[in-house]
């Protein structure tokens, strides 16, 4: 397909549109469909015809607000109404062009003003497997243009103009990484795409894999031009089927139109992508060990340097990024990167998707700018806590991340910023605490995660996780001593410093973080014996946990 | 290139010191005589960075590099022995002892067990932390060797060992973290092993006492994996 034809078929595509007077967007993301999207759309189908209007009845992805699913959003007056059941599609369908279904109308808008969508700017309003769809709002222009009109240079000017960072959880200067990945020297270079998505809670990638797989198939196509490689792979946790066979139709489809495969364009650039199934393993998702899953070995990580930039799938120069950080590839390109890094922060630029869980009224996706602070997201988006309850701390970065207090509300999100207050940006994972949650209980929660997900090949990691388990759940029994704190105080510390990979070397983040803001809590299960949250039983403990109390030195050496 | 040019000079424990650019910071340090903890690490197999004993600060680093995988580079100023470095060897290596069942008294590797070696030399007196005492397999089903997964470190020697030298790649891990075990075949017992030559290299570079020849239990098992840098020139001058 070469810059005309894609323009035809963008013109195409759009031109349908006015056949129609309304278009209904039904959510077909994993979270509407668990609760009968599909039923909803065959319902609005059949109410549509019935009444002879010009109205589409269309299946979409992910629209964000999970919580209030199935989520139906009517254009062109933009109304969203959740919680929508089939028998809701006659009054949909007849309030077309008039007043929206009051009594469906949950004031949804809270949620959706402040937010900035460039990375779920199609979800939630296209199909996501059709791929005129996408075309009609923009998409492939920038590949076309990159490989018709720019250099690979010209391509990494701009993303380094951006100022974006890896959204999967490190931050790393995406142009960098490409320029790096393109200076090395290799006849065969691949791109990983990396989905394996595996903090507890999170959900970003899934859902604008399920939403706009496109976007991401653009991204990928348009670092393997600008990097020098011809073949890519896109690593999905096989945990996520939907996401599975939209990638599958989205790639089938860029194939039929020539965006994949050999002479993109009417050039000399071939590309192509497969899929690889991960098995779920969190481990996995790290780039070393990704990397050898794909090469069919154990998925295990290994000391870098050499980074995968120089050495990484089957020893060539290989580039790695997340989902959404090639969700944002094409709109740069797009709109040129001065414009991606006017919005954020001085380091931090662009938006960044969240997944808000938790304790709070409205759960789901938001996509905001970053430098927005988690006061407006967690109070203004999400809408507070429910039940009357009162806020107590805010967990971002998922296993690696950490705890933030009240007194960091009002902090603006970015990765420094996050990180210089004890957590971390993480990949996107927000979960909102407030005080019925017990802070101990929490940091053991993921730290029980890290155990079990820990693969085991470095001993720091591996038996210091269990270590640091058992002495966190001696406090949450209240069997605990302070020779018990300062113990784990120091196994965070040698964990931290020595484990091999990413995940030991966080996993103490959550302990940290809590010791630093809710110390008082580990006090109160300590010398008073009390969960001030009320959710420990302590004196139920197992009795062999107290008479175990500091069995430690024997010395068999 | 020069034979020079592959040359690099750096300092070690403020010891001026040089080596190929190819060689690892531990290569370079063990060359000039200066001692950094090694576990995982064993001449003539591949690199894991696995036991993280052998950490090493350089400067400039955000991190404490492993030694046994770091290569030299020019200029670099490297730091093997400091407090907080050797408190972290300890406090990894009281993580090892208390991980399994490693109750030297009765071990057959007692007197010859790199692990025991190490805590007498970097001085781990005493462990801090609660044996875990998980109830491990072993296996005796082989006619001349045993598996005694309450010994084993994980350091996966025996891994390597039958796969790059022997080629049998008998052994592999299964499992993560704390369940992790190393295992023959798709977990058959090691006697019913098809693939096991009985060449029993993995006995000779199992650092405990995790894998022992039969006829040496309750005695002294000596161990000799000196002979793998041995083989492996032998293999490089066969394939030239
Ligand atoms: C334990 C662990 C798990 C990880 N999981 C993911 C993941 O699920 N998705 C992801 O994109 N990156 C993950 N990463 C980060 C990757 O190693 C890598 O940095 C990232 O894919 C690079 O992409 P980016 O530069 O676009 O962020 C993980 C890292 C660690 C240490
Ligand atoms: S830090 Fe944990 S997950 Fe990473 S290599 Fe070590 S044991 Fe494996
Ligand atoms: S059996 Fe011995 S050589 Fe094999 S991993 Fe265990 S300790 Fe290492
Ligand atoms: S010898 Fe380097 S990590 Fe084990």
């Amino acid at each position: 397909m070469n810059a005309e034809e894609l323009q035809q078929l963008a013109a195409e595509a759009r031109d349908e549109r006015p056949q129609f007077d309304y278009e209904v967007n039904v959510c077909m993301g994993t979270g509407c469909l668990s609760q009968h999207s599909d039923r909803v759309k065959n319902a609005l189908e059949k109410e549509a015809e019935i009444s002879g209007r010009k109205c589409h009845v269309r299946r979409t992805g992910c629209m964000g607000l999970c919580a209030a699913g199935p989520m139906v959003l009517v254009e062109p007056a933009e109304t969203r109404y959740g919680h929508v059941h089939e028998g809701d599609a006659q009054e949909i369908v007849a309030s077309l062009g008039g007043d929206p279904v009051a009594r469906l109308d949950p004031q949804l808008r809270g949620y959706f003003e402040g937010q900035k969508h460039v990375v779920l700017e199609n979800s939630g309003h296209i199909d996501p497997e059709k791929i005129e769809e996408y075309i009609a709002r923009d998409g492939y222009e920038a590949l076309v243009k990159a490989v018709t009109e720019m250099s690979p240079g010209q391509v990494i000017e701009q993303i380094m103009k951006s100022g974006l960072r890896g959204r999967g959880g490190g931050g790393y200067p995406t142009g960098l990484k490409w320029d790096t990945v393109a200076k090395v020297k290799g006849a065969q270079k691949y791109v990983i795409c990396n989905g394996d998505e595996g903090d507890p809670g999170a959900f970003m990638d899934r859902s604008v894999l399920e939403s706009d797989p496109q976007r991401v198939i653009e991204g990928m196509a348009i670092a393997a031009y600008a990097i020098g490689a011809a073949k890519g792979y896109i690593y999905v946790r096989a945990e996520y089927p939907l996401a599975v066979q939209r990638l599958t139709v989205a790639l089938q489809q860029a194939r039929r139109r020539g965006l994949l495969g050999s002479g993109i364009c009417e050039t000399t650039f071939n590309f192509d992508i497969d899929i690889r199934l991960g098995a779920g393993a969190f481990v996995c998702g790290e780039e070393t060990a990704l990397i050898a899953s794909i090469e069919g070995k154990r998925g295990t990580p290994r000391p870098r340097p050499p980074y995968p930039a120089v050495s990484g799938l089957w020893g060539a120069p290989t580039l790695i990024n997340n989902v959404e950080t090639f969700a944002n590839v094409a709109p740069i390109l797009r709109h040129g990167g001065e414009w991606f890094s006017s919005m954020g922060t001085a380091r931090s630029k662009g938006t960044k998707v969240f997944a808000l869980t938790g304790k709070i009224q409205r759960t789901g996706l938001v996509e905001v700018p970053m430098g927005m602070t988690l006061r407006q997201i967690i109070f203004g988006i999400g809408g507070g806590v429910p039940d009357g309850r009162k806020f107590k701390a805010v967990q971002t970065g998922g296993p690696s991340g950490g705890c933030l207090p009240e007194e960091h509300l009002d902090l603006s999100i970015s990765y420094d910023a996050l990180i210089s207050a004890g957590s971390m940006m993480g990949s996107g994972g927000m979960i909102v605490m407030d005080d019925t949650s017990c802070m101990v209980s929490v940091a053991r929660f993921f730290m029980e995660f890290c155990m079990t997900e820990s693969c085991g090949k470095c001993v720091p990691c591996r038996a210091g996780t269990v270590q640091m388990y058992e002495l966190l759940t001696r406090i949450t029994k209240g069997v605990a001593t302070h020779r018990d704190l300062d113990r784990l105080t120091d196994l965070c510390e040698v964990v931290g410093a020595t484990s091999l990979c990413g995940l030991g070397q966080t996993a103490p983040n959550p302990v940290l973080s809590t010791l630093r803001y809710f110390r008082h809590e580990y006090l109160a299960h300590i010398d008073e014996k009390r969960c001030p949250a009320g959710v420990c039983e302590i004196g139920t403990g197992h009795p062999a946990d107290s008479a175990e109390v500091t069995v430690a030195g024997e010395v068999h050496v | 290139m020069s034979a020079e040019a592959n040359i690099r000079t750096l300092t070690i424990d403020e010891v001026d010191v040089s080596a190929r650019a190819d060689q690892t910071i531990l290569e370079a340090a063990r060359e000039h005589n200066i001692e950094i903890p090694t576990l995982c690490h064993l001449e003539g197999l591949s690199e894991v960075g696995a036991c993280r004993l052998c950490l090493v600060q350089v400067k400039g680093a955000r991190r404490l590099l492993p030694a046994c995988v770091t290569r030299v580079e020019e200029g670099m100023e490297v730091t093997t022995h400091s407090p907080r470095i050797d408190r972290y060897r300890t406090m990894v290596l009281e993580l090892f002892f208390a991980e399994r069942n490693h109750v030297c008294s009765v071990c057959v590797a007692n007197g010859n067990c790199e692990l025991q070696t190490l805590a007498l030399r970097l001085g781990m007196t005493h462990v801090e932390m609660p044996y875990q005492y998980p109830q491990l397999p072993v296996d005796a089903s082989h006619p001349r060797f045993t598996v005694d997964h309450n010994r084993c470190v994980l350091c996966t020697r025996c891994v390597r060992v039958c796969g790059e030298i022997e080629g049998a790649n008998t052994w592999g891990v299964m499992g993560r973290g704390a369940q992790s075990l190393v295992i023959t075949d798709l977990k058959e017992p090691w006697g019913e092993s098809e693939t096991c030559t009985s060449c029993g290299k993995c006995v000779q570079v199992c650092p405990t006492g995790a894998l022992f020849e039969k006829s040496r239990a309750g005695m002294r098992a000596q161990k000799h994996p000196e002979f793998l840098p041995y083989l492996r020139i032998m293999r490089e001058g066969e394939q030239q």
